[in-house]
């Protein structure tokens, strides 16, 4: 019998719920996962990927080494690595002097547009402020963005639009306190699987009414009330038809919506053309169901709603969500417990990364960039004289990449994301990719980005650094060591630091002017941040050691906030917004007859840098499109057939899966997989607000292939769960 | 709920209505063996380790599920209760691998059972199951405690993987058509592993361990040797 050397607490580096984790050591091994039953997160429970899918550390793929390619690549020409052979070992010193002669000279040359990064949700609290403190203070520049632009940047735009903050109103262990809850875009049981077995408590235990809305016959559609199977790309009418109904039949919470709300006169005009009918004809969803949906929901005593990408992840992301917004101001389901509006993050540390400034609208705490006495505050915290940030908005995401040229961005630091698997129309990805001047890769591995890299920076993973997460309900916990880093990697925030040091000597800024990198740990990082961002004032990791706490926290003696807004909104009063439909910017037509929908499956993970170099990826090896059995009857295709699914863009070949998930009309294919990668099919439209790309709706068509034009031919899933 | 005051080996004890005799107890310090019995699950009274001798009932209770009741005189320890107990636990040792369950043998010691007092008993062996690269199962370790079943099903997970098949003493745990696991409806949260008490499911690295690998020996499996293909 095995009995461990050491046990480690810490939190669990996968979704945005955020369990807690007891890590079980031998040596540096990790045999065994087990989370505490008292958790207030997870109650004891966990997914594949938390209780299994850590081995990705041992990886002997891994890179622990810093690397700079032999050949440094020319702009316009850049390519991939193709293995190891194109790069060669450095040294720290050599590699972080190369980063910060490169870099400098670029900024020097051509100022601070010129510069760009990428924060990282996986990474912690304290990392993600370094890095935003770095290319803030040191580049002068907001060009400073993460992965949050491609999830949920419409929910985002939406909350702080018309309640002037965008997190997780209340916390997800409370959806056993609703009587009706809603789930929308979010197949909860892959994407947040802890959360998934909370709501189905609450249905089977707890009494509660359960709304599906999704194009796909999610696990949970066995435990709902309701079913409204809409075509992707029709939120905003289906939840307005809803809206249209509450107000019709005087379901409206008048009391709250005059003490609360504001615009609403003008809004229900708007409501006039959304009628179930309407509904029907664009969406698809019989008028009856939309109208029941729209009843349950008014008249519960608790509703609430949660909603994942299938809202955000489009060109209308942002309308989307406010559809969702308006029905809890019409209904007053807001700023009571079990209640709310719940935008479910997907990074373990997406919440963190965006509260600790990883953001080009946004210091830390949310504290707009364009605000002169904003940048005052933090001038003053980082030592830089008065004027010297800029006041001006950065780009997004997607924009940084999409501006890489000579006259744009010329330097883009990565620190462990992976645009060239989850930007859109990678076919179009690739080409800025080879625009860059100079590109650094902070990760574990060397993936689809990374193989682009000037210079590879080793980072210790999750398991080898400590810090804090902000979990999807604002709960900021520990990250805690359990063992070394393997071979060379380092913490990211000794990494960035060391780095900012030789940059700053290199701009010549005198010592009394340093923005300061020597920090005692990581709880002084945190510190430089929670005494500017004040939301996080109170927040210390000696509070913090046993049980998160959730933000605001505004002094050393406040026991956190569970839920927002039960007084008033941070915007005053809630705001309504008319919508509009827009149609998706592709629809099926005769050429390409069918609607694609990307999304996540429950063993894997984003981009794949981690679940595909672990065990997880034996359970799941490949990508499929999943197809309904009616398209597939019609079309004779039947599970196990290779197909090659193609749109105006590009194509993947893979297998197809006939499948009870999907509605007819429209396929799925998820996002890991490099060697069918839905990315190359997607449109990169984007949201006008939010910057956010349409993930979630293009058009394509099926087509026969033949088994040899199979990436992986031998990779087969075996697997009976739904 | 109304309070009930009851009295548990001649101390006097006030609870909520509807408390368990074992949470009764617990209030007053006295510590009532359990097996099957899990805070997290649904108790069902299965291992019957946790029975008290409650005045004038004929048969022991079992104290994980029978709800106090005012005037109750409850006796934790008594020689009929710790006979079987004793028993339930050297029935126990002599049909199944208790090596790995290190509660169990302590409350083997704690009652004087003797493994060897029923010498002739069959013992429950299977072979180590080894299906999937997550866990590993391992049977002749099972007591039937059913707790696996229990947060496979509405106890947490609601996937319903595993079951139990057979009567008597042919009662095993396993899935449906004793399918391997990747086949299953089993979503591998493992779960079941978490609340396995005598370690009969166990993760697989755990496994490759007491195999006699060597740490560096399994980090160096992570993942076969299946390059994935890049574009």
């Amino acid at each position: 019998m095995v009995t461990p050397e050491r046990v480690v607490r810490t939190t669990c580096p996968y979704c945005g719920v955020g369990c807690t984790l007891d890590l079980h050591l031998q040596g540096d091994l990790i045999y065994r996962v087990t989370s505490p039953f008292d958790s207030p997160v997870n109650h004891g429970n966990l997914c594949v990927k938390g209780r299994f899918g850590y081995d990705f550390i041992y990886n002997p793929q891994r890179v622990t080494v810093p690397l700079i390619r032999k050949t440094p690549p020319t702009p316009g020409h850049r390519t991939p690595a193709a293995d190891l052979s194109e790069w060669r070992e450095a040294s720290w010193e050599e590699a972080l002097d190369y980063v910060a002669d490169r870099l400098t000279a670029i900024y020097q040359r051509d100022g601070s547009d010129a510069m760009a990064i990428y924060c990282c949700a996986k990474a912690t609290n304290e990392d993600n402020y370094l890095a935003q403190k770095l290319y803030r203070s040191l580049f002068r520049t907001n060009n400073v963005d993460h992965c949050t632009r491609l999830c949920h940047a419409g929910s985002v735009v939406a909350l702080l639009k018309s309640l002037g903050t965008s997190a997780q109103s209340n916390t997800a262990a409370e959806v056993i306190k609703n009587d009706v809850f809603i789930i929308t875009g979010s197949n909860t049981s892959e994407n947040h699987p802890i959360i998934a077995l909370q709501m189905k408590a609450a249905v089977r235990d707890h009494g509660a009414k359960l709304i599906v809305i999704d194009p796909r016959r999610i696990e949970l559609c066995d435990f709902a009330t309701l079913w409204l199977p809409l075509k992707p790309g029709t939120n905003v009418v289906v939840f307005s038809a809803m809206a249209h109904v509450i107000v019709k039949e005087e379901l409206v919470n008048t009391e709250f919506v005059e003490a609360r709300t504001e615009g609403f006169q003008e809004y229900i005009r708007s409501l006039d053309k959304f009628t179930p009918e309407y509904a029907e004809a664009v969406s698809g969803v019989d008028r009856n169901l939309i109208i029941e949906a729209a009843r349950m929901y008014a008249t519960a005593k608790n509703g609430a709603i949660y909603w994942g990408m299938g809202i955000s992840q489009l060109s209308t992301g942002t309308a989307s969500a406010l559809g969702l917004i308006h029905l809890a101001l019409l209904t007053g389901h807001i700023g009571r417990e079990g209640t709310g509006l719940n935008p479910l993050r997907g990074q373990n540390n997406v919440q963190g990364a965006s509260d600790a400034g990883a953001m080009p609208f946004h210091y830390p705490g949310y504290m707009e960039v364009d605000k002169e006495e904003n940048a005052r505050q933090w001038e003053q915290a980082w030592n830089v004289e008065p004027g010297g940030l800029s006041r001006k908005r950065g780009l997004t995401t997607t924009e940084i990449l999409s501006n890489a040229r000579p006259g744009g961005i010329r330097a883009l630091y990565i620190m462990g994301e992976n645009p060239m698997m989850t930007e859109p129309n990678l076919n179009v990805t690739r080409h800025h990719m080879e625009q860059l001047e100079f590109l650094v890769a902070q990760d574990i591995f060397i993936n689809e980005s990374g193989a682009y890299a000037d210079v590879f920076l080793p980072a210790a993973a999750w398991a080898e650094k400590d810090g804090t997460f902000t979990n999807t309900d604002r709960r900021v916990q520990r990250v805690r060591a359990a063992l070394a880093p393997r071979g060379q990697a380092r913490p990211d925030r000794e990494i960035l630091c060391d780095l900012a040091r030789r940059i700053e000597a290199r701009l010549g800024r005198p010592a009394a002017r340093t923005a300061g990198w020597d920090y005692a740990g990581p709880e002084a990082i945190f510190r430089e941040m929670a005494n500017v961002a004040t939301m996080l004032k109170g927040v210390t990791y000696a509070r913090i050691d046993r049980l998160g706490l959730q933000y605001p926290v505004p002094d050393e003696n406040h026991p956190g906030t569970p839920f927002l807004f039960s007084e008033t909104f941070p915007s005053g009063k809630g705001r309504f917004f008319p919508l509009e439909h827009v149609p998706a910017a592709e629809l099926p037509d005769d050429e390409y007859p069918f609607i694609l929908t990307t999304g996540r499956l429950l063993e894997h993970w984003h981009g794949g840098t981690l679940t595909r170099h672990s065990q997880l990826d034996e359970l799941y090896p490949e990508a499929r499109v999943d197809v309904h059995e009616l398209d597939a009857a019609r079309l004779g295709f039947k599970s196990g057939d290779v197909v090659r699914v193609r749109s105006r863009r590009g194509q993947v070949v893979l297998r197809l899966n006939v499948s009870p998930k999907t509605s007819p009309g429209v396929v799925f294919i998820p996002m890991h997989f490099a060697e069918a990668a839905v990315n190359l099919l997607t449109i990169d439209v984007l949201d006008p607000q939010a910057k956010i790309p349409e993930f979630k709706a293009c058009a394509v068509t099926i087509e026969v292939a033949r088994v040899e034009d199979l990436p992986n031919p031998e990779a087969l899933t075996n697997r009976g769960r739904y | 709920m109304a309070d009930v005051t009851l009295t548990i080996d001649g101390q006097p004890v006030t609870v909520p209505a509807g408390t368990t005799l074992l949470k009764a107890a617990a209030q007053l310090g006295t510590a009532i063996p359990t097996i099957c019995y899990h805070e997290h699950c649904t108790a069902n009274g299965l291992c019957r380790m946790c029975v008290v001798e409650v005045e004038g009932q004929r048969l022991l209770q079992p104290a994980c599920l029978v709800p106090a009741a005012e005037g109750l005189r409850v006796q934790t320890r008594s020689e009929r209760v710790a006979r079987s107990r004793r028993t339930i636990g050297e029935m126990l040792a002599a049909s199944v691998d208790l090596s790995q369950a290190p509660e169990l043998q302590a409350q083997l010691a704690d009652y004087g059972a003797d493994p060897e007092r029923f010498p002739e008993a069959e013992r429950r062996a299977r072979p180590v199951i080894d299906d999937n690269p997550m866990y590993v199962r391992d049977y002749a370790k099972c007591i039937l405690c059913w707790r696996c079943v229990q947060v496979c099903a509405e106890d947490a997970q609601y996937t319903f993987a595993l079951s139990f098949d057979g009567r008597g003493y042919n009662t095993q745990i396993g899935t449906f058509f004793e399918k391997p696991l990747p086949e299953t409806a089993c979503v591998f949260c493992g779960q079941c592993v978490g609340v396995c008490p005598t370690n009969a499911l166990k993760p697989k690295r755990e496994w490759l361990l007491e195999q006699g690998q060597t740490p560096d020996e399994i980090m160096a499996q992570t993942r076969s040797g299946r390059r994935r293909k890049r574009g």
